[in-house]
């Protein structure tokens, strides 16, 4: 299927305008021995066909929609109302590009001005950029403000061990090399927050927590953020935004730094991708927050109107200074969050949060019930809980899986010693039937 | 009248979803852990929407007007892309799941890294990288690992064209190397000398954009390729404009060593208002033990019954993970239906098409504008926007007279090494009507330019918005709306 509509009489006019014979004519500049090389590509297909093709293609997946899932660990089965999909359909926002011209894109800027204004709201913080790539490179990025904000000194970053393992794994793909020194993710994992506190020196730039953690278990980290900056470091708190409909926000807390996973916000599993980075600062530090940001202003005729802002931070500018090379955001993907957030609402998302909290602990209690299972840890949780089974996890699942069940992430390949680990993961989705058939079958499968 | 604020809009006690209510017993709530109050707005859903709505109306975009912008290849966005990228299967696939049930993700991951070697002419590809910045950074860091595996750790210093893109400078000082700039040379190319001066045994990479953003193929890539190859360097290609070559050259085999493709340009996948981008990097085969992972593979060769089955390889010596999960996947179902409707001819197709075009506005723009490297150029012209019996016109006001035209101006102020420049990059996917009427419109201004400055000065002049003071904006920083922060009594 083509997209050129240019017929033979257009492509003779204009190939007479500029003066050459054939359109090969223009590439003259190409070194002839590389010049038009065979590709081998399959037969180009009709859209009919292609479409078709697809569908065979995305049969071969089981996804979770067609079984019982409780897999979560960084990526969500949520319910996403058919508004969302209806406003990012729209050709208006996905077939535009980076607001640069304002005075004809300002649908772009006040919805990326309301997404700022919803995730502070959200995270209790003061300045929200118009989003990063995901969870894993936002944390990354506040890595990088911290060195920004340190201008070089404070060398050491705490990275708890509660945060999710391909987060940490991203942080050190962007820092190594660097003069970074990276401790804490050898911390036992039972310790909580305070262990962190005693690793805090005048050397620290930064410390890293999750909220709720990897294993879905949320603390109050006030004391943590005071103990920080006591010293003169700074906290930084990767979220579950879902989990911010119920708990106290990290801005309450003292972190000087939010980051997260939007893709909880209305964004589909879709295999991992494209999902929402979501990097929130106090105002002091809004020169060094990577990204682009909107700010409010008034046009030539005395409209409000809103415009990207502060780009002297930015690559396009600054080139090599710049504290960080990213030049898009996640657009569409933050369009989705406000949507979501802009239709579910205050009550609506405290609703979400509250379904998920309630279903864990229902299931967490049920399954603690079971013969040969037990909870690992005894803190608070949110929508997340690891298990300890009988059996190794990883086994477990594949029991469970004849049985039409996703079960939850097998925590033996991160975690040596948690071979018989699970982290499992409740949504609103999951009905107390299917909470009770997760059980039932735990019970009748562990044993077999 | 602007559209109200989301905050400004609905009423307490409002809600454009209800959920419902917990079917199992409840437990009790976190102590000191429950937030006091959550300041979202409260709105119907039509007032929801009807408001996205609204705001979307205030957009240019590809579907309602051309989009010239130079460097981001605006073309059409197949709407088909849309459908396949949102089948149940792919939409509702967690990324955790086992690799036997994701055989239908990984086929399409396995197909895209195959065509996309194709394409580029390269020996592995990874699609990781979150965009075309983050697949930069994949390539420096590869190029880093390379260097430090030969124990070559000395090389510190990357060569970037004056021409370049600012992602370049900023990855390369991000991964800790020392950036030196090439100046261009009269005819619009890289300048060899100067280049040549540097390839000594601290030469880490050269950072190639080929065709460059003045528009023009590179005539001496091979002699620059060569030279730095010679001295133990690598080339680093920037792949934004990979649209004027498609099924014209393969960067590959031109020497280049790592380059990002940008799926958001040259392969359809649309730009969503500023993203998600995906940037697949593609490397030669000395540098495909480093790429970020994991990447997938074939586990069992199939027969003629049965399709091969695919899981994933982490590269032995890769430079770890760049994002979580498998990059934009998203992103690569959208790619992989435009490839797959285009095959080999379809692509060149599009690579002629857009060069065809880019020239046609050259040569009929030319005369009225300067064209300050004035040769065959390939998908994309630079016009200077000035002239000098019109001294007080500037690219800028060039572009927001566009507007009241119905265009999308171009990129404008780069190249930094243009002055007033008009970067105009019109994609295969515009009919020569379209670039007629741009044309028109151009000459039109030019026109204005010398004898009704003030039109183009306070231009745009038709649309709902006019020119926004950008130095308030940055002064008098206002960057969320007014949160209420009260704590409610209701909860």
């Amino acid at each position: 299927m083509t997209f050129v509509p240019h017929t033979e009489r257009d492509r003779q006019q204009m190939l007479e305008a500029i003066g050459v014979k054939t359109i090969a004519d223009l590439f003259e500049a190409v070194p002839q021995k590389f010049r038009f090389p065979k590709l081998n590509l399959p037969a180009p297909l009709t859209e009919m066909e292609a479409l078709g093709e697809l569908k065979g293609i995305a049969e071969a997946n089981e996804s979770a929609d067609d079984l019982v899932s409780f897999l979560g660990a960084g990526a969500y089965h949520h319910y996403i109302p058919a508004g969302v999909d209806s406003i990012l359909r729209r050709g208006e926002y996905y077939t535009a590009y980076t607001p640069y011209q304002p005075e004809i894109s300002q649908g772009t800027l006040q919805a990326i001005f309301e997404y700022q204004s919803l995730i502070v709201a959200l995270t209790g913080m003061e300045v929200s950029n118009a989003s990063h790539y995901d969870g894993a490179t936002a944390l990354a990025e506040a890595v990088n403000m911290s060195r920004a904000i340190h201008r070089g000194a404070r060398n050491k970053i705490i990275l708890s061990p509660g945060i999710h393992p391909q987060y940490r794994e991203v942080v050190h793909t962007y820092e190594d090399g660097g003069d970074l020194q990276f401790i804490g993710e050898d911390l036992d994992l039972s310790a909580g927050p305070d262990a962190l506190i005693d690793m805090i020196d005048e050397h620290t730039g930064l410390v890293c927590v999750a909220y709720p953690d990897f294993f879905g278990r949320v603390y109050d980290y006030t004391k943590l953020a005071e103990a920080a900056h006591a010293k003169g470091a700074l906290l930084a708190v990767s979220v579950n935004p879902t989990a911010l409909g119920l708990l106290k926000p990290p801005g309450e807390m003292g972190a000087d730094i939010v980051t997260g996973e939007g893709q909880p916000l209305g964004i589909p599993l879709s295999f991992g991708g494209p999902y929402l980075g979501i990097l929130t600062t106090r105002n002091q530090y809004v020169r060094q927050i990577a990204g682009r940001l909107v700010g409010e202003t008034v046009d030539s005729r005395g409209q409000r109107g809103f415009v990207l802002t502060l780009s002297t931070r930015e690559q396009h500018i600054k080139r090599e200074k710049a504290s960080s090379n990213i030049c898009t955001n996640q657009g569409l993907m933050m369009l989705a969050a406000t949507t979501y957030m802009s239709l579910l609402g205050k009550s609506g998302l405290r609703q979400v949060a509250e379904s998920c909290y309630h279903k864990a602990h229902y299931a967490a209690a049920e399954i603690a019930k079971l013969k040969g299972f037990s909870l690992k840890f005894k803190d608070a949780f949110f929508h997340e809980f690891v298990i300890e089974c009988p059996i190794p996890a990883a086994e477990l699942n594949l029991r469970l899986l004849e049985l039409g069940i996703v079960g939850g992430y097998a925590l033996g390949t991160e975690y040596p010693g948690m071979q018989n680990c699970m982290l499992l993961t409740v949504t609103e989705l999951n009905s107390k039937e299917e909470v009770d058939y997760l059980v039932e079958t735990l019970a009748e499968v562990a044993h077999a | 009248m602007p559209e109200p604020l989301i905050y400004d809009l609905g009423a307490p006690g409002r809600t454009g979803v209800q959920m419902p209510a917990p079917d199992v017993p409840l437990a009790d709530l976190p102590t000191g852990l429950v937030r006091d109050n959550l300041p979202l707005p409260e709105l119907s859903e039509l007032e929801a929407l009807r408001h996205l709505t609204r705001l979307s109306q205030l957009n240019h975009s590809i579907l309602t007007g051309f989009y010239p912008l130079g460097s981001c290849t605006m073309k059409y966005n197949p709407i088909i892309n849309e459908e396949t990228a949102r089948l149940g299967g792919f939409i509702h696939a967690h990324p955790l799941q086992p690799a036997e049930m994701m055989q239908g993700s990984l086929a399409i991951m396995y197909h895209l890294q195959e065509w996309l070697k194709e394409i580029g002419g390269f020996a592995a590809v990874s699609l990781q990288p979150a965009a075309g910045a983050q697949g930069e950074l994949a390539g420096v860091l590869m190029i880093k690992a390379y260097h430090a595996s030969r124990g070559q750790s000395q090389r510190n210093k990357v060569l970037i064209p004056d021409s370049a893109h600012g992602t370049n400078p900023a990855t390369s000082a991000m991964s800790g190397y020392r950036v030196v700039e090439i100046p261009s040379d009269a005819r619009g190319n890289l300048d060899l000398e100067a280049l040549k001066a540097e390839c000594d045994d601290t030469l880490a990479a050269f950072m190639l954009t080929n065709p460059n953003t003045l528009g023009l193929f590179e005539e001496g890539v091979q002699e620059a390729i060569e030279a730095v190859h010679a001295a133990g360097g690598l080339v680093y290609g920037d792949g934004a404009n990979m649209n004027a070559l498609l099924g014209i050259a393969r960067p590959g085999d031109l020497g280049i060593d790592v380059l990002h493709y940008n799926l958001h340009k040259t392969f359809t996948t649309p730009h969503g208002g500023g993203g998600p981008g995906s940037g697949p990097v593609g490397v030669a085969a000395h540098l495909a033990d480093f790429l970020p992972g994991p990447i997938v593979g074939i586990e069992e060769e199939g027969s003629e019954e049965m399709g091969p089955v695919y899981g994933w390889h982490q590269p032995p010596k890769s430079i770890g993970r760049l994002k979580g999960f498998h990059g934009q996947f998203g992103m690569h179902v959208r790619a992989f239906t435009y490839i797959l409707m285009q095959g080999a001819e379809g692509l060149r197709s599009v690579a002629e098409h857009a060069v065809l075009n880019a020239n046609y506005l050259r040569v009929k723009l030319q005369g009225a504008y300067k064209v300050p490297y004035d040769r065959v150029c390939m998908h994309e012209v630079v016009l200077e926007g000035r002239w000098a019996d019109a001294p007080d016109i500037h690219a800028l006001d060039i572009a927001k007279r566009l507007m009241d035209f119905g265009f999308h101006p171009p990129t404008n102020y780069f190249p930094l090494i243009v002055r007033e420049a008009l970067m105009i990059e019109p994609t295969e996917t515009e009919s020569k009507e379209v670039l007629d009427a741009f044309i028109e419109a151009m000459l039109t201004i030019a026109e204005e330019a010398h004898s009704t400055p003030e039109v183009l000065q306070q231009a745009p002049h038709t649309t709902k918005y006019g020119r926004m003071d950008e130095v308030k904006a940055a002064r008098q920083l206002v960057l969320c709306c007014e949160i209420p922060r009260e704590v409610s009594s209701e909860q």
